[in-house]
């Protein structure tokens, strides 16, 4: 596993500058970093690009740049920055983690800063705060059984259809690049898409218009805005989440007050 | 002095065992249950399982993860499926079976009572998760749909696309999120554990880390649940994510809980190739694609032509060769291993460290429609990888680290050596011996969560004499107290060498050593070169910033020194095994045709190490695993 192995032989070596938000912590104010990264390879993420840099600052004795991630397979959400004025950089349906520098170009200057918007505050650098999010989903984004007594798993038929428009929302990894993406710093796609995923299954009929009016509250009360058909949010989602369910969603909002 | 474990596995046949001690067990009265409070530490698919039944049924639960919200848990990454005895396929399926598949794919080195139990909850796990509004894939008529995996015969995996750990993670997530919101489970995120508090003999409270504000907190609680996965990290590679870590049942280990079979390492055999010095993690391709993708390589090494120029009679699907009956859904040990042989022999393509897995002949079956509807976002996620297209050429696939079967010593109550510290999921070591089957990490996890802690928790809670636990305790004090001075020691060395640096270097070591083979000569390597970069470590790493802050070089530092403790005990332990079974592969242990060969007469047991007071001299204690259902055989998958 020591040698040098590329999949498809097409590696090349860019050399980099890159602008990156510097930010000690959520009083600080911010400023724009620039640093010079030679020879970062083309089949490196762009997660371990940043790793290169943060060993290179930590050698000249400077402080690292802070930035969330995990799985570095694009499912567990919790990495994510601006890059060139994207949410997870310029490849489309694609993560941060799973962006690579062969989407870069040797020379290129890249800018770097984190999720901006009123409810995801700063913690340090790229690191934001979005346990905003939690509060969303803790007002209503379930099905309020406890555990046992669940009836067998085939006594609810469930049409393929409905099961497949279901999963399409339900892909969402709550990662909010829609809401740093969106002017109005708005998290209806992230809603919507929870609210859709249950709203097309039987077992979410139930709490339907409970669920729909507080997730709307607490997304007021948060401090998110309102969606106003700019589309951003449909255009950086990693995962495709479709507009179509902030329309769904509205329409139950509207039954929901009837 | 070693000791023999005892499991406590009820007595009686083995289908009545479970109904029989849920029935023996000590109850806590529902008015009762807010008088205990529960600490879980890890929220994958065992922790928020857990957190969230315990809160419904009462209890004062606190809840603790190190990501930024539970439903990042490296649960989430799990793609292919779940298992349940469902028998809907009406292929012979029955709880026997999935017992029994278990079992054998365990190399028969697993606990029967522990795995039957498993196999019987199986089937109200899938209800559970449906009931939640997990979507499943589903037929046209409206009814679950399945598909099949390795070390079995029958189709009985469920499954949401390529993301069903994804969806079983979010619909636990849900039920915890609704438990936060009624206030029964109190959710710390970005809190790591970094120690356990031991009070008269009993688990009673933990110390954690704030990882935004770099806060040491003290944590009690009646009993003590950890569901914090698997130590494949210690391999630096492997298909788990970044902040995975063996921490937490390391300092439990420290406090006095056994660790077991630490050897048992899972090398998952698709996984997309390694590409070079600077990468960070592999990733895996869902096993569910050898339900239609055919393993193969040239048949005359160093064959540098490209999969489609080589010719259908010059390709040797080896694992269809050599496993008629299995084909390429044989077990993961297997593949594993088959796919290293043919590297070794100069057969392997691209870089020569993978071998193709095509699907052109399930395209032409079926049409590349149907082959998008059951893996798009993993052929998706290949292409964003590798930036070649699967649909057109085999994808190149190789092994990886990917789950650890060993793990934190429990009885069949999943209780560990200490008396209130329960263990749950990757982190325990009980249900999937020496190699776990496909898909039946996510019905472990689930069971243990959902449908066996509740129950043992209550037995423990409800026939022990607690006192009350006070976190000014002299205990709290100490371990608090050490945990501020690893962290300040961490942060003096001020050498010349990162954390990063330093888990590569052992991550080589493991894998070197302790890897897919191992051999006498290689773990005596292992044993002498691991300590030696402990000690290393401690004088010489380079750990930037402060202590009372979001440092994230420390909380990598903290992880490291625990896995270089750890990777020696996991060397002596597949030293001292002289035996080859599943994911352990001896050398020196195999039959002519190059499988694993057991010895049963002199290691059909657990091996539970205890913590001596320093790293490397722990004592080995021995549960004998007994097999009264089972005849113990030589794997056959032909």
């Amino acid at each position: 596993m020591g040698s040098v192995i590329t999949s498809n032989g097409h590696s090349k070596m860019l050399n980099l500058t890159l602008q990156v938000w510097r930010q000690k912590n959520v009083k600080a104010k911010g400023y724009m970093e620039e640093y010079k990264l030679k020879s970062v390879s083309t089949e490196m993420s762009f997660l371990e690009m940043l790793d290169m840099l943060n060993e290179q600052l930590i050698k000249e004795g400077k402080d690292p740049v802070a930035f969330d991630h995990d799985c570095r397979e694009g499912i567990c959400g919790m990495c994510g920055a601006v890059v060139n004025g994207y949410a997870h950089g310029p490849d489309e349906a694609t993560t941060l983690c799973q962006t690579h520098m062969r989407s870069f170009s040797d020379g290129e200057t890249i800018t770097i800063e984190p999720w901006r918007a009123k409810a995801f505050p700063v913690i340090k650098d790229l690191a934001v705060d979005r346990s905003s999010f939690e509060r969303i989903m803790e007002s209503g984004g379930y099905v309020s059984i406890g555990t046992g007594g669940a009836p067998d798993g085939n006594a609810i038929p469930i049409p393929k259809e409905a099961a497949d428009k279901a999963m399409d929302a339900a892909q969402c990894i709550g990662c909010g690049a829609c809401v740093a993406a969106c002017p109005n710093a708005s998290a209806m796609l992230f809603a919507s898409a929870k609210i859709s995923h249950l709203a097309n299954l039987p077992q979410g009929q139930v709490e339907r218009r409970d669920r729909v009016r507080n997730m709307v509250r607490a997304m007021d009360e948060l401090g998110f805005g309102n969606c106003t058909n700019h589309g951003e949010c449909e255009a950086v989602c990693p995962k495709e989440i479709k507009m179509e369910n902030i329309a769904l969603m509205n329409r139950e909002y509207f039954k929901a007050l009837v | 002095m070693a000791t023999v474990l005892d499991s406590k596995v009820p007595s009686g046949p083995l289908g009545e065992k479970w109904e029989k001690h849920k029935f023996e067990s000590k109850l806590v009265n529902p008015a009762n249950r807010r008088k205990f409070s529960v600490i879980v530490v890890g929220t994958g698919l065992a922790g928020a399982s857990a957190a969230a039944s315990l809160g419904d049924m009462g209890y004062n639960v606190k809840a603790f993860c190190f990501q930024d919200s539970p439903r990042r848990a490296h649960s989430i990454a799990a793609q292919g499926g779940i298992n349940a005895a469902k028998n809907y396929r009406n292929d012979g399926d029955s709880i026997y079976r999935l017992f029994y598949d278990t079992i054998k794919g365990g190399d028969y080195r697993a606990r029967e009572a522990n795995v039957h139990r498993l196999a019987q909850v199986s089937v109200n796990i899938i209800d559970q998760c449906v009931a939640q509004g997990v979507p499943f894939a589903r037929e046209y008529g409206g009814l679950l749909d399945n598909r099949s995996f390795g070390g079995a015969q029958v189709s009985r995996t469920f499954y949401a696309r390529g993301q069903t750990g994804q969806q079983l993670l979010l619909g636990a997530y849900s039920a915890l999120a609704r438990q936060i919101h009624l206030k029964n489970v109190e959710m710390h995120t970005r809190s790591e554990m970094l120690d356990l508090v031991v009070v008269n003999g009993k688990a009673r409270g933990i110390i954690t880390r704030d990882l935004t504000t770099g806060k040491v907190e003290r944590h009690s609680a009646d009993a003590v649940l950890l569901c914090t996965g698997g130590y494949g990290n210690v391999f630096f590679l492997s298909t788990n994510a970044q902040g995975c870590n063996v921490t937490a049942t390391w300092r439990a280990h420290r406090k006095g809980a056994y660790m077991a079979n630490p050897c048992y390492t899972q090398i998952h055999p698709t996984c997309i190739p390694v590409h070079g010095e600077d990468q960070s993690k592999l990733t895996l391709m869902s096993e569910s694609l050898r339900n239609d993708g055919r393993v193969w390589v040239p048949k005359k090494a160093d064959d540098k032509r490209r999969a489609e120029d080589i010719p259908e009679e010059e390709r040797d699907y080896f694992l269809e060769r050599k496993y008629p009956a299995f084909g390429n859904l044989v077990p993961r040990d297997i593949a594993s291993r088959n796919a290293k042989e043919v590297c070794d022999e100069g057969r392997g393509v691209g870089e020569g460290q993978a071998v193709y897995l095509d699907f052109a002949a399930s395209i032409k079956r079926v049409g590349e429609d149907v082959i998008r509807d059951r893996y798009g976002n993993l052929f998706d996620m290949y292409a964003k990888i590798t930036a070649e297209n699967p649909y057109k050429t085999p994808m190149q696939i190789y092994p990886a680290v990917h789950y650890t079967m060993g793990g934190l010593w429990v009885d069949y109550n999943l209780q560990s050596t200490i008396p209130g510290l329960f263990v749950l999921g990757e982190a325990n070591f009980s249900d999937h011996g020496a190699n776990r089957l496909g898909a039946s990490a996510l019905m472990q996890g689930l069971a243990d969560g959902y449908f066996v802690v509740p129950y043992t928790l209550g037995n423990y809670l409800g026939g022990t004499k607690l006192d009350p636990v006070d976190a000014n305790a002299p205990e709290f004090a100490a371990a608090e107290n050490d945990v501020n001075e690893r962290v300040n020691k961490l942060l003096s060395v001020n050498g010349n060498k990162t954390p990063l640096q330093f888990h590569k270097e052992l991550g080589k070591i493991m894998w070197n050593e302790c890897g897919m083979a191992r051999s006498k000569e290689g773990l005596e390597k292992a044993l002498k070169v691991i300590p030696a970069l402990r000690e290393e470590f401690w004088s010489t790493v380079k750990v930037s910033g402060e202590a009372g802050e979001f440092n994230q070089q420390l909380e990598r530092a903290g992880r490291v020194a625990d896995f270089l403790e750890f990777g020696e005990l996991f060397a002596k332990d597949a030293l001292i095994r002289e035996e080859s079974c599943g994911g352990h592969f001896r050398t020196e242990h195999q039959t002519e045709e190059g499988e694993a060969k057991r010895d049963d007469e002199n290691f059909a047991h657990v091996a539970a190490y205890e913590w001596t007071g320093k790293s490397g001299e722990q004592i080995r204690n021995v549960e004998q695993l007994v097999f009264e259902n089972v005849k113990l055989t030589q794997r056959s998958y032909k």
